[in-house]
Parts: C-alpha cells; sequence; structure tokens
C-alpha cells in the first residue's frame, strides 16, 4: 500500500512495500513512458521526478514515496510543450527513443537548477543516463537550445 | 493473405503499436487500397504501409517518403502504418538468394526497398491520373500531379486525390509500370529533403509504443532463465532447437517456486525456464530464486581468452580446414619475389549488442488455440511470424503479427525466438502473456559479435607497391566472421583471403556490421604499417602503393578537406584514417586523439567521415546514422568486452558490459556525403568499421605504438605503452 501524488493526481496503489516504483508505474498504473533497462540504477532509463528530483524509479520501493510527489514523463508537461521535449524534436534527438523519457527527466532536473548550463556541467549532470544510439551529442545541443529559449 | 482479410481478421490487434483506435481502423476500411502499400480516404489522408522495421534509424519514415514522392502525395496527410508481416508481399528481393524478405538488417531498407517503392508509387498515381482523366474525357498523357493533386494544364482543372478515391475505381490487373516511367530524381519534392521523422513526437513524451509496453486484458508476466552455458550448434542463427538435448532443464526447486509470491506457473522450454508471475517484479523474483540443474551443453568448460589463443595454433597448423573467401593471382610468386614482406597479428574479443530495450514479446493465443496474436519489436516480422507458427503447430495465416517500436536492434532482434517462447508459456498457462528478459538474461543469453584471431601478411614490389596480400580470419561463426574482410576498394594483383571455422557452441549473431569491425582493423592496421615504414604519409601510400580505386580516393579527398589533413595537430593529439566499406557504400575516416599516458585512457576528440553512400533519400537521418555508428563503433572499441569462462558468460549488467557515456562523446563529428549518384547504399553501418584502425593508427603517430587487441582498454593501452 502506498499514496503519493502522480502527475498532479492523487493515487493510491496496493502494491507491497517493496515493489520497485517503475513496477508500479508500469504495470499497475499503465505508464508506460517509463522504461525498463536494467533493473540496478546503472543506464537511467527509468528515470522519474520524486519531489522534483530525478530518481532511478528501478531501485525505489514504493514505500519510499508515500506522501511524495511523483512526475514521470507523462506529466512532465501538457502537449509535450516543455522547452526541452520542443528542442528534442527541433534537434531531432530520438533514434530508438528508449532511453529518452529518462534523458529528458534528468535534463529538466539540471534546467530547473541552472537556466544557463555549461558543456561541462550539462555532461556531468547527464553521464549516468545511457544511451546506446549514441544521440549524446544531441541530447547535449537539445539541453543548450532548451536553456536559451527557456 | 489479401489485405482487406488482413484488416478483418487482425482488426483490433491493429490498434496497439501503431497508434490507431479500433474505431479508427475500422473507418479506415472504407478508404480505397490502390495497391498493397497505399490506400487514400475521401478526406484526402493517404496512408503508406513502411515495411522498414523501426530500430531508431528512421527507415519507418524514409520508406513511406519513397512511394509518397512517386505518386505525389502531400506529406502532410500521410499517415504511416508498419506493413502486415507477410513476405511475399511486402518484403524486398534478396538479390543472391532472390529470395522475398522483410528482414532489416545489414543497412538493407532503403537500398533494398528503393526500386519497388518507386515502382508502387507510380502505380498509384498512374491509378489516380486515369481516373482523373476518364471524368475529364481527358488524354491520361497531357495531365501532370501535384501534392495531393491531379491537374490538367490545358483548362486547369483539378481533382483532390480525396475527391478521386471517392468515386474512382482501381484497376485489376493494376497497371504496369515500367522504371522508364519514374520521376527523374531533379524533380523530386520529397527524397532528399528536410523531413522530420514519423517517430519523434511519440519518443519524447513517452507515448512511443515498444512491445514491452502492450498491456492486454488478463495478461500475466513472464521472465526466464536459460542454460548458463551456451549451447548454439555450428549454424549461426540456431537459436532454439525445439527438445534440444543439450542445455536442457533437467530439474529444479520446483515447488519452492511455486510457493513464492504472485507465481502463477512454472513452464519448461527447450533451453530454459520460465516463470509466470501476476506481475514483472514477481515473476523477476522467483525467476532470480531459481535453482535448475542443467544438462551438459556444448559451450562446457569454454573459456574466450585460452580459446583466442588456441586460434594462433589453428592459423599456424597446415592441415586446418580452411575457406578461401577470394584469391586472385598468383600469391606465391608475389612473396616469392617481394622485395620486403610484412606480417602482423590481430586479435578481437566478443561482443554485446547492449539494445537498451531487454528482449520481449507478448502472445495471446485463442480460447479455441487456432489462432493468435503476437505483439514484438523485430527486425524480421515475417521470420517471428513463422517463428510463432512454428512453435505452436500453427500455419502461419493462423498467426497475426504486430510489429512494434524497438528500443535498440543492431543485428540481435531477428531471430523470433523470445517471441516464440513467449508462444509456448502463453500456450501453456492458456493467459495473454508479456514476457521479458532480464538485463542480466540478456547478457548472459546474448548472441554475440564474434572473437576473432587474424593474420594479415603483405608483399611490396621494389617500388614498394604493395603486390601481395594474405588474410586468414580464424573464429567462430562461420559468415559472421568473413564481412569486410575483402578489400575491392584496393586495386592489390594478388590476394588470398581465408577463414578457418572453429566451434564453441557460444550464441553468436549479426551485430551493426559484424565482421568489418575486426577485419578492417587488421587490413587498415597493416596499410598503416606499411605507409610508416616506407615514410609514406598514409593516404598518399594508399592511392601510390595500394592502387586505391577513383571511388576511395574521392573520399579520401573529401576527408582530407575536411579534417585539414595537412595542419598541425594540437600538442598531444594525433590524427589516424582508414577507409571502409559496408552494403555498398564507402567511408574514408579520420580521428584526432589525445591520451592518458598514467591511465592509458585514450580521449578521442574529433571524428570526420566522408561517405559515399549514393542518393540520399533523408540526409539529416542519414547523417544521425553515421554519427550513431561512430558513437557504436567508438564504444566498442574504447570500452566492450564480453568474456566467457567455465562456459559462462561473465559480465551481468551496465556496471561490468561497460558502454560508451556522454563524457567519452568527441566534441566534434563531421559527416558528408559525396558522389551522390542515383542508387542509395547502405548507410547504417557505414560509421562505424572504420574506428578501430583510425584509433589505432593515431595512437601509433602520437606514440609510436601499435594497438593490435580490441578493445583498446586503458589496461591495454597501458602495456601496448610498457612494450
Amino acid at each position: 500500500m502506498a499514496a503519493f501524488t502522480l502527475n498532479g493526481k492523487p493515487v493510491s496503489v496496493k502494491t507491497e512495500p517493496g515493489t520497485p516504483l517503475l513496477w508500479v508505474l508500469r504495470d499497475e498504473l499503465k505508464l508506460t513512458g517509463t522504461k525498463y533497462g536494467c533493473g540496478a540504477a546503472l543506464c537511467g532509463a527509468c528515470t522519474v521526478h520524486l519531489n522534483g528530483a530525478a530518481v532511478r524509479s528501478c531501485v525505489i520501493p514504493v514505500s519510499a514515496v508515500e506522501g511524495a510527489r511523483v512526475t514521470t514523463i507523462e506529466g512532465l508537461s501538457p502537449a509535450s510543450s516543455h522547452p526541452l521535449q520542443k528542442a528534442w524534436i527541433d534537434q531531432s534527438v530520438p533514434q530508438c527513443g528508449y532511453c529518452q523519457s529518462g534523458q529528458i527527466m534528468k535534463a529538466a532536473e539540471l534546467l530547473a537548477a541552472n537556466r544557463n548550463p555549461s558543456r561541462a556541467e550539462i555532461i556531468q549532470h547527464m553521464n549516468g543516463n545511457l544511451c546506446r544510439c549514441g544521440t549524446y551529442h544531441r541530447i547535449i545541443a537539445a539541453i543548450q537550445q532548451a536553456a536559451k529559449e527557456a | 493473405m489479401d489485405r482487406r482479410d488482413f484488416l478483418k481478421t487482425t482488426g483490433a490487434g491493429l490498434a496497439f503499436c501503431i497508434g490507431l483506435t479500433v474505431e479508427e481502423a475500422v473507418g479506415q476500411q472504407a478508404s480505397k487500397i490502390i495497391n498493397a502499400w497505399v490506400r487514400i480516404a475521401p478526406d484526402g489522408t493517404v496512408t503508406i504501409y513502411s515495411a522498414g522495421a523501426e530500430m531508431g534509424q528512421g527507415s519507418m519514415t524514409s520508406l513511406p517518403l519513397i512511394v509518397a514522392e512517386e505518386m505525389d502525395a502531400d506529406w502532410s496527410k500521410v499517415k504511416i502504418e508498419f506493413a502486415p508481416a507477410d513476405a511475399r508481399v511486402y518484403g524486398y528481393t534478396f538479390p543472391p538468394t532472390k529470395q522475398q524478405m522483410m528482414s532489416i538488417v545489414g543497412s538493407r531498407a532503403v537500398q533494398l526497398y528503393y526500386t519497388q517503392l518507386r515502382i508502387a508509387g507510380a502505380q498509384v498515381r498512374k491509378v489516380l491520373v486515369a481516373n482523373a482523366a476518364q471524368k475529364w474525357g481527358a488524354d491520361p498523357a497531357s495531365l501532370r500531379t501535384e501534392p495531393g493533386f491531379v491537374v490538367n494544364p490545358a483548362n486547369g482543372q483539378r481533382l483532390a486525390y480525396g475527391e478521386i478515391a471517392a468515386y474512382g475505381t482501381v484497376p485489376s490487373p493494376l497497371p504496369a509500370v515500367d522504371p522508364k516511367e519514374l520521376k527523374d530524381p531533379k524533380t523530386f519534392r520529397l527524397i532528399g529533403k528536410q523531413v522530420a521523422r514519423h517517430d519523434l513526437p511519440g519518443k519524447v513524451n513517452g507515448t512511443a509504443q515498444y512491445s514491452i509496453d502492450v498491456n492486454l486484458p488478463g495478461m500475466v508476466y513472464a521472465s526466464t532463465l536459460h542454460s548458463p552455458v551456451h549451447d548454439a550448434t555450428t549454424k549461426v542463427w540456431n537459436s532454439m532447437q525445439p527438445n534440444a538435448p543439450m542445455g536442457a532443464p533437467e530439474s529444479w526447486n520446483d515447488a519452492e517456486i511455486k510457493r513464492m509470491k504472485g507465481v502463477i506457473s512454472v513452464v519448461r522450454l527447450p533451453n530454459g525456464v520460465a516463470v509466470v508471475a501476476d506481475s514483472f517484479d514477481h515473476a523477476r523474483a522467483a525467476r532470480n530464486a531459481l535453482k535448475v540443474a542443467w544438462s551438459q551443453a556444448r559451450a562446457a568448460g569454454f573459456d574466450s581468452e585460452r580459446a583466442l589463443e588456441d586460434y594462433v595454433r589453428v592459423h599456424a597448423d597446415p592441415a586446418a580446414k580452411s575457406d578461401t573467401l577470394d584469391a586472385k593471382g598468383d600469391v606465391k610468386a608475389a612473396f616469392s619475389s617481394a622485395a620486403k614482406t610484412y606480417k602482423a597479428e590481430f586479435r578481437s574479443d566478443y561482443g554485446y549488442h547492449a539494445q537498451m530495450e531487454p528482449l520481449n514479446a507478448v502472445v495471446r493465443i485463442s480460447d479455441s488455440g487456432d489462432r493468435a496474436e503476437v505483439w514484438e519489436g523485430t527486425q524480421a516480422p515475417d521470420v517471428s511470424r513463422a517463428m510463432v507458427a512454428s512453435a505452436l503447430g500453427l500455419k502461419e495465416e493462423q498467426v497475426s503479427f504486430n510489429q512494434c517500436y524497438m528500443g535498440g536492434g543492431f543485428g540481435r532482434r531477428g531471430l523470433g525466438d523470445y517471441a516464440a517462447e513467449a508462444a509456448l508459456i502463453a500456450k501453456a498457462v492458456r493467459r495473454p502473456v508479456k514476457l521479458i528478459w532480464t538485463r542480466e538474461e540478456d547478457i548472459a543469453q546474448g548472441m554475440f559479435r564474434p572473437q576473432s584471431f587474424q593474420c594479415v601478411e603483405a608483399a611490396t614490389d621494389a617500388a614498394g607497391k604493395v603486390t601481395g596480400w594474405k588474410h586468414c580470419v580464424v573464429g567462430d561463426g562461420e559468415a559472421l566472421l568473413q564481412t569486410g574482410i575483402r578489400i575491392p576498394y584496393y586495386g592489390v594483383p594478388n590476394q588470398f583471403i581465408e577463414r578457418r571455422g572453429v566451434s564453441h557452441g557460444v550464441k553468436l549473431k549479426h551485430w551493426r556490421a559484424v565482421g568489418h569491425v575486426f577485419n578492417v582493423f587488421a587490413i587498415e592496421s597493416m596499410v598503416d604499417r606499411m605507409a610508416a615504414d616506407q615514410g609514406m604519409d598514409p593516404i598518399a601510400f594508399r592511392f601510390e602503393k595500394m592502387a586505391a580505386t577513383p571511388k576511395a580516393q574521392k573520399v579520401f579527398e573529401a576527408l582530407a578537406e575536411m579534417c585539414d589533413y595537412r595542419a598541425k595537430r594540437p600538442e598531444g593529439r594525433a590524427l589516424g584514417v582508414s577507409i571502409t566499406e559496408r552494403s555498398g557504400s564507402l567511408g574514408a575516416g579520420a580521428v584526432e586523439l589525445s591520451l592518458d599516458r598514467a591511465s592509458g585512457a585514450i580521449r578521442v576528440h574529433k571524428v570526420w567521415v566522408a561517405v559515399d553512400g549514393g542518393l540520399i533519400v533523408q540526409p539529416e537521418q542519414a547523417k544521425h546514422n553515421v554519427e550513431s555508428a561512430i558513437i557504436y563503433g567508438l564504444s566498442s572499441v574504447l570500452h566492450e568486452r564480453v568474456t566467457i569462462r567455465a562456459g559462462k558468460v561473465e559480465q551481468s549488467n551496465f556496471h561490468d558490459y561497460r558502454l560508451m557515456r556522454m563524457s567519452d562523446v568527441p566534441d566534434e563529428m563531421h559527416v558528408r556525403f559525396v558522389d551522390v549518384d542515383t542508387r542509395p547504399t547502405g548507410l547504417g553501418e557505414i560509421g562505424n568499421p572504420f574506428i578501430a584502425p583510425a584509433v589505432a593508427n593515431a595512437l601509433f603517430k602520437l606514440t609510436g605504438k601499435r594497438l593490435d587487441h580490441m578493445p583498446f582498454t586503458p589496461e591495454r593501452v597501458r602495456e601496448v605503452l610498457k612494450a
């Protein structure tokens, strides 16, 4: 059992407390934009915001989000209007796209704290999120574009 | 199967991975089906099937774009759907075998579908023009088309495609199209122009549907544990032998697993055990608790490092079985009369695909057992459909297949092996099943890029020209070993190229340009050694001493201009160059790197590549594909290594199978397409194979030391520096 705020709305789930948030989001709440990549906090595909901070939902037990605010890619903005989502399309970032929800959520955390990050700051912040298609350089460009426009 | 039948029989099933509601799918049946690829609705919506499996390379957009070009569709009114998994209708013709197939491997999508889809588009245009001509009483030859309209230039009459669809008729048989009737490429409106990818919007807001995202009513979850010791036979794509006698589960802690929370069933598979539960988290926990006794598998006791050293003995053994891959001229004479000979050995380790979406599939079987539905992201929907049918004892017509986006493919997703497993599990539990391999399973059961040993020998004459060339590759994987081993871009008169195969029982598979990765490494490292020995510039050496072809010279010339080849590099940095072919394309590339001598870490700062890729259908995506392959290449060359000990894969997740991260990305990557002629060639992999030799050659320039074992991990670089 856990009750929390998901994308601005209260939810309560019956899953046992140790279940990773990732599977609660995907299987119980049917929000599948958050992805399973490694199950061990190694790749970042499952990144969501917990009270505004980017976390790896594959290793966060649902009991740990009791009373908290959780935001997933589905709740990041209405109609894909976040500057990062627009920049992601402008820079044609996604290839297979599987890691991109996690990339965008991680980048949103950065822009919320730093309106004008340098290339080095972007790399340092984003370095835990893997992209096998190798879109890293376009992710950097998209974050820079979004920072400029935000 | 007829398209109409397909829509009828699969109706609701279509809705999942292509973003259609059932109502939309039904509504579109009212659209006019012009041919197998195109239907047009009265409101002007043009729906085009894409046979391009979408694993990130953009083919699902570029293939319909080719149809839209020839039929003069208004691109803003085009909807794209994945084509049904029927190779007889939607397959390309594979030139060597004339077989109809849908496998998107080896950068085939655009190059092999190009003409077929142009003709399909032209056929649609012909039908539309004929209908307008009939209505107007005009000569069809006098009419023109503009995007979405047939136009009569004589009197300015216009008919929208949607209007024609509302009243028009489709002749049977459909009109033939002579390739001479196709558009003059100079008049292209879409091909070669900037067009946004169809799949981008869904990939920035979480709505893009991968098979791992499919939810069905009453669905249960499965996770598998396979024999940790591989049991591949000598056949490369043998993945799932029914009733496999080896590497099979003999017994397991069944009672204990069945007592675990949420567990519904435990299912025996040919080479594994599946746990079925009410949630994936429960299935995974039970899978992790499985203790299985396995029958002996072929790779029992295998040690990859020891095997690599055994390859040296295979090469040295005159009695070893050898397959000649290419032979021309008189190699013996070239070597016996040589002014100088060269010899070098190279090694390369196993590589893992590491696609970000772990392998998974969803299968639902009808209560009567005579129909099955599959949801999977696959490079070969026709193969998957056949595999599922075969696993269930059904005819292909009884299996409907729903193609989904792939979270990466890179050669792994083309066998239907895990879809067939999902089908077996669904049959056993009589419920819809989503099977997900854990990441640990995905690595342990990887189908790897083979490891290899290579010996390259060259002979030069008194003028330093290369007159003889011998290349022997030793390893497992049959045809996988030999891609990229020929050197058609050089004019060496006497050549002997051979493969010496061994078999370990380790599962192997195509992997983004597969054999090119280690073969081009060996070839282009050897060329650089000879150039250095002769005190020549490496590019000039290729032109003057290796008779580089005019096309090869052209990409090198473009490369030299791009990277300001003659310029002095910053202190502590050096440039290395190489060339590769792949899938009809040719690419010359350069890297500029530096080295942290204390740690042995190589840092690549800049990459340039000049590509002869023929006609480019989507310039931005073509560039993106090449950039992606550069990163894939760098990642494999600098970090990636699978080792197998006592028959078991030693790596288990991304902490010990290291992929390139953002901090390794080069500061600059430059891609240029040269010699854009009338025919497209493959672009998904051309950016990858040149990386290893370019890095090794640059490191030589910087340090005077040669790297001869991929990957160039910091430990290996430190050893080479000490030597």
